[in-house]
């Protein structure tokens, strides 16, 4: 029988190999996937990965699409070190869109160049706000962030709708659940002409910059770490656990709420009762297979926009239905969380399964 | 069998061995844990297994219970061939075990807790089984309340959980690993005529230690382990502590001598009513603890574990703030309200029990660790960034400095081998220089070479001019390095006495929360000095 | 009044029943020692598998053994991650969430706007025609029953089998149950699988009996509700029943409030459960020696045998 032997010490190049290998064991669960779907499997991969970024339109919206995953999927790595959880970034995405859309719509008849600024400021606002009720039930009530964050991100889709159906609806719009389009001052700039890419691109490079020094270089980088990989020596070391989850949630909080600004202030100009399909989700996905390294979460970010692409235009060309995204994403989350043992173990044969080795 | 016993009568020799071992061999990889290790056990005999830590006992009584399994050997029970591959086994067999680290569940109550040791047979019927243990805990002198919920009884009554679960299969064999490392001398006496009282009956019992006083005391046979191997087989009676010692170590021993002092400097660290409630019913309350130490002082609190040591360090290193920042004074001033940087900044090092987890981070390099305390007093950071290559130079001069075995300062904590990450962390502390170290347990489950460096590095330290508290359950350790000693008993402190005119055993009523008669307190006697228990600014020397 | 009366606490029990099936198998999952966060993913495969095997076969049976098989499977796979290649369990159960709700979205496709009757109810004889008390206890579908039954069932195993006090010993220490002979590996697999079946049919009883048809996400984070429940219960089965009703009429004021004139917008009445988990969790959490008293110890910690 196959069992795990543990590695003196951690293996590097599984760490680098592991995604790799659940990618190519996420592509070949697909293929069986169209397979039993009855699609011809070749036409829907083609469909699903290529066809999306064949063009300078495609490569362009990949951009748009990995933006929020990206902003969101790094603050969320710095998080999940240090075993932090707010898995509600989805409910700040859409705080940060209401109080970012809320100011647009405030200075709907103001044309300054100080308008989008205070957008994204209000948009990080918002998202902070949002992630400071788990950081506070979790500080001082001992609450766990996961549930309450979680909670928070339906009550927020519900404010959001209940806003759009009333304060904030388009006075001239029929009734319809949405707000006014937002004014040429108060959406982002494009960075590649006749195409839907953003200015939130390269902020969130940039962003993934800042983080990348952030946790290689920094004292705080450093407390981060060793609260999530052993909490007692933090303390022991002096550092506070309350700082660090009122951090951690800030950050994903604000970083969660700028990408909600970014899509109501770009790609959909206004706000309506759904802002995201789901980017506060899939960028818990887009951390783990990043290796909750900033940088690795820019290359995930990348690959999971594809499948929100690819969903898309499966469903367009192969008239696929558009969950197949979801469940692509979620067997490459299984992969990645499977093949991750690789990186402390490695199989061996023999009669006893999981031995360890005794030192 | 090489010796007859003259203690017992009852510890025949004739007849068919209990247990019989043959070539007993097991590795892990890079370690070979048993080399060929025979062992011969008669009915009724208390069979010493005599080692230092890491020599293999513990590797070769998990194989006779079926924890582990052996590469090679063969084991007759009763004369018999058995093959022991889980612990069900052994129990059918008459065999039973308690562990050095206690199998217990501390949610449940203790017949639960028994229930659960007995095997499937034993059903839910506890009624009759609190009064089977009710029984057999008053036949043995082992009180236990079989409604009490494990979390709430002490490390002793935890014991007795782990003996009268054994006792209650009738077994014919008895395993007991360092039985005493978390015993008063009291109750060590206490468990000597249980077991005295089991031998008598005909059980045997299979002792491990490395405490050689016990072992002449209890036992008519011992196995002496090194490296995995037998390297001796005694009669402990006739034998000398020293020779005995020897044959374990493999080379003589001589006995630690304790420097004499030239004389203490100003009180470096006081408690002053350190009051400290308990978080939860998991942890205990201080109750006005009072202590002091002086430079070049080296202060010894005894005690059981769960007597309020973890949260007197965790009250000194500041990971818990007290209530009022007067309670802990730190050359007069007060600190009980400093985090544990800024406690390091002005000098006061601490050094946690648990190595890893607490005083290191397991995945992370010993530079990474080296920082971890090291941030402030050698100011390995700069506005706000990690100065890494002074971290990793850090690291470095503490591994040469106390010659730890491992790949360098980017080697993981939780690569090194215990005795080489004590010497680590305890360094790590030593070589930042401060004016007060506390230090829990320097050497618990470490080997003797380490053990003697460490001491080595404590009492240097000392007479360079720090103070140094030195908080251990292993009672040769203090009466060999310590001044001065006190004892910790659930939260509350005992007087403070001169090593050299305190005993073993008065220690051990110290540590029982009995008070000493007729002992003088150091108040007064080292040194001539004034009260160590006087506070505020002293006098420069 | 009777008439609205009963109607009214007739839907709280329709509203409560998923959230006990859902909880009650997330406690013995929990007092195994594992957290598994992925109760919404297995509830709502759970219901799409049950709805489309009994719109295929009209038997009401098998769809609700589709809907446990369902919720077992992927609770497996959970198992498998987790307790053999020690991957973590928060991960693992958030993935399980997301993959669920791919999975169920994508086979559920053609199953939008199929109709079914939902489950018969099974009138007990007599005891049904009493007045008020007839219809309240004695006329529900049978999977009301059984979450009664279920709840008992449990607490006797825990507090009054010998396999009950293993469980919780696997829980509070995996180490000493380990050395005391006790396969933790196993006993943890079990467990898992159960309350993956327990939460497969929480997603039955909702896509077949409280709204008898498939509609996307149709469980809205009443997983989530069901794990907060356990904490909410302290552990305990009885508790939990009991959590699970006041959760149940919280989130029927919802679709009662407009009707006894609460002049309230629809979105505010509905964020009420989610307000409610949340203030419970704040009530019950900040007792930090309550929960360590309570709480299985080793929730959540990974167990590797070292020998």
């Amino acid at each position: 029988m196959i069992r795990l032997i543990k590695r003196p010490e951690p293996s590097r190049v599984m760490v680098y190999l592991a995604p790799v290998i659940a990618l190519v064991l996420t592509l070949l669960a697909g293929l069986l996937l169209f397979f039993l779907l009855g699609v011809p499997v070749g036409e829907a991969l083609y469909a699903f990965f290529v066809e999306p970024i064949s063009t300078r339109y495609g490569l362009a919206e990949l951009g748009v699409k990995a933006a929020p995953l990206i902003l969101i999927g790094a603050a969320l790595s710095l998080g999940f070190r240090a075993q932090v959880w707010n898995i509600g970034a989805e409910g700040q995405l859409v705080a940060g869109a209401i109080t970012g859309g809320a100011v647009a719509l405030w200075f709907y008849e103001v044309e300054a160049w100080y308008v989008l600024p205070l957008m994204m400021l209000a948009g990080i606002a918002g998202g902070m706000a949002w992630a400071s009720i788990p950081a506070l039930l979790k500080t001082r009530f001992n609450a766990s962030e996961i549930l309450t964050s979680l909670m928070l991100t339906y009550i927020a889709g519900l404010l959001l709708s209940l806003l759009v159906h009333g304060a904030l609806r388009d006075p001239d719009g029929f009734n319809f659940p949405e707000s006014r389009l937002f004014h040429a001052a108060a959406t982002l700039p494009i960075v590649l002409d006749g195409t839907r890419l953003h200015i939130g691109f390269p902020i969130a490079i940039m962003f993934v910059a800042t983080l990348w020094i952030l946790l290689s270089r920094t004292v705080l980088g450093f407390e981060l770490q060793v609260m999530g990989a052993a909490p007692r020596a933090g303390r022991f070391a002096g550092f506070r656990e309350s700082s660090v989850i009122w951090f951690c949630l800030l950050l994903g909080g604000g970083a969660a709420g700028l990408a909600g600004l970014f899509e109501v202030a770009g790609p959909i100009g206004q706000l309506i009762p759904v802002v995201s399909p789901g980017y506060g989700f899939t960028a818990i996905i887009v951390a783990f297979l990043g290796r909750l390294h900033p940088v690795g979460v820019l290359f995930a970010g990348l690959v999971m926009a594809l499948s929100y692409l690819g969903g898309e235009s499966a469903q367009i060309t192969m008239n696929l239905p558009k969950a197949v995204t979801g469940v692509f994403q979620g067997l490459l989350l299984f992969f990645l969380l499977a093949t991750d043992v690789l990186i402390l173990y490695r199989f061996g044969w023999g009669r006893r399964s999981l031995a360890a080795t005794h030192t | 069998m090489k010796s007859e016993s003259p203690i017992t009568a009852s510890n025949s020799h004739e007849g068919t061995p209990l247990l019989d071992l043959r070539g007993m061999v097991k590795s892990y990889p890079g370690c070979l844990a048993n080399d060929q290790v025979d062992l011969t056990l008669m009915p009724g005999q208390i069979h010493a297994l005599l080692g230092e830590n890491g020599a293999g006992k513990s590797t070769l009584v998990k194989m006779i219970y079926g924890v582990l399994r052996a590469d090679q050997g063969d084991i007759e029970w009763q004369g018999a061939p058995v093959t022991i591959n889980n612990p069900s086994v052994a129990r059918g067999l008459g065999i039973a075990m308690v562990f050095q680290h206690f199998s217990l569940f501390e949610s449940l109550t203790v017949s639960e807790n028994i229930a659960l040791g007995l095997g499937d047979s034993s059903g839910v019927n506890t009624d009759s089984l609190d009064e089977d243990i009710v029984t057999i805990s008053a036949r043995y002198g082992l009180p236990l309340d079989p409604e009490r919920y494990v979390y709430t009884l002490s490390v002793g009554e935890r014991q007795r959980i782990e003996i009268v679960r054994c006792l209650l299969q009738n077994p014919k064999l008895l395993i007991m690993d360092e039985p005493t490392s978390v015993l008063t001398p009291q109750e060590v006496d206490t468990l000597f005529k249980t077991l005295r009282q089991l031998s008598s009956e005909g059980v045997a019992i299979l002792y491990i230690s490395h405490k050689l006083d016990e072992i002449k005391a209890l036992c008519h046979h011992a196995t002496i382990l090194r490296g995995g191997r037998v390297v001796g087989i005694a009669n402990p009676a006739t034998e000398s502590a020293s020779s005995l010692a020897s044959m374990m170590i493999g080379q003589d021993v001589t006995p630690h001598r304790l420097p004499e002092s030239a004389g203490f400097g100003p009180v470096s660290l006081a408690c002053q009513s350190l009051t400290l409630p308990a978080a939860d019913s998991f942890s205990v309350k201080l109750d006005d603890i009072n202590l002091s130490v002086r430079a070049g002082e080296i202060l010894g609190i005894a005690g059981v574990a769960g007597n309020g040591q973890d949260e007197l360090i965790n009250a000194l290193s500041g990971e818990i703030l007290l209530s009022s920042a007067d309670m802990v004074q730190f050359k007069g001033q007060p600190v009980g309200r400093l985090m544990p940087g800024s406690r390091r900044q002005i000098g006061l090092c601490v050094v946690p029990e648990e190595r890893l987890g607490h005083a290191a981070v397991p995945g992370m390099s010993l530079a990474e660790n080296a920082f971890l305390t090291g941030a402030q007093r050698l100011s390995l950071s700069r506005v706000g960034f990690i100065r890494h290559r002074a971290s990793r130079q850090f690291a470095s001069r503490v591994i040469d400095a106390f010659q730890v075995q491992c790949r360098g300062s980017a080697a993981a904590a939780d690569s090194l081998s215990g005795g080489n990450l004590q010497k680590f962390v305890v360094g790590r502390e030593i070589m930042q220089k401060p004016e007060v170290l506390v230090v829990a347990q320097p050497t618990w489950g470490v080997d003797a070479g380490a053990a003697a460096a460490i001491h080595d590095a404590l009492l240097g330290l000392a007479a360079d001019g720090a103070a140094v508290i030195i908080v251990s359950q292993d009672l040769d350790e203090l009466l060999g390095v310590c001044h001065s000693i006190m004892a910790i008993c659930a939260g509350k402190t005992s007087d403070v006495f001169p090593a050299k005119h305190i005993t073993m055993e008065e220690i051990g009523l110290l540590m029982g929360g009995a008070a000493l008669d007729g002992l003088q307190a150091t108040d007064g006697v080292v040194n001539g000095q004034e009260s160590a228990r006087k506070f505020g600014p002293e006098a420069p020397l | 009044m009777s008439e609205t009366v009963i109607l009214t606490l007739l839907t709280i029990i329709t509203a409560a029943t998923p959230l006990v099936f859902a909880a009650i198998g997330e406690l013995i999952t929990e007092k195994s020692g594992v957290l598994n966060l992925g109760v919404e993913g297995m509830m709502l495969v759970g219901a799409v598998s049950s709805f489309i095997v009994v719109s295929v076969t009209g038997v009401d049976v098998l769809g609700v053994l589709a809907g446990v098989l369902a919720g077992m499977l992927l609770s497996l796979v959970f198992s498998v991650l987790c307790l053999t290649l020690q991957a973590s369990q928060v991960a693992t159960g958030l993935a399980l969430t997301l993959f669920g709700i791919g999975l169920s979205a994508l086979a559920g496709q053609s199953m939008i706007g199929v109709a079914y009757e939902g489950l018969p109810k099974l009138s007990i004889p007599i005891l049904s025609e009493l007045p008020v008390v007839g219809q309240l206890l004695f006329s529900h579908d049978i999977l009301v029953y059984v979450s009664f039954a279920l709840v008992a069932a449990v607490a006797w195993f825990l507090y009054r089998t010998r396999a009950g006090l293993v469980l919780r010993a696997v829980g509070d220490s995996h180490d000493a149950a380990h050395a005391l002979g006790y396969n933790v590996v196993a006993i943890r697999y079990l467990a898992t699988v159960f309350g993956g079946a327990c939460s497969g049919l929480a997603g039955a009883y909702l896509s077949m009996s409280y709204s008898p048809m498939w509609v996307e996400n149709m469980t809205a984070g009443r997983g989530w509700i069901a794990l907060a429940l356990v904490v909410f219960a302290s552990w305990r089965p009885w508790r939990l029943l009991f959590g699970a009703y006041l959760f149940g009429s919280i989130s029927i004021l919802q679709l009662h409030g407009q009707a006894i004139g609460l002049d309230v917008p629809s979105q505010l009445m509905s964020m009420l459960p989610y307000i409610a988990t949340i203030l419970v969790l704040v009530l019950i959490s900040r007792d930090r020696g309550k929960i360590r008293r309570n709480a299985p110890a080793c929730i959540g910690k990974a167990f590797h045998p070292t020998t």
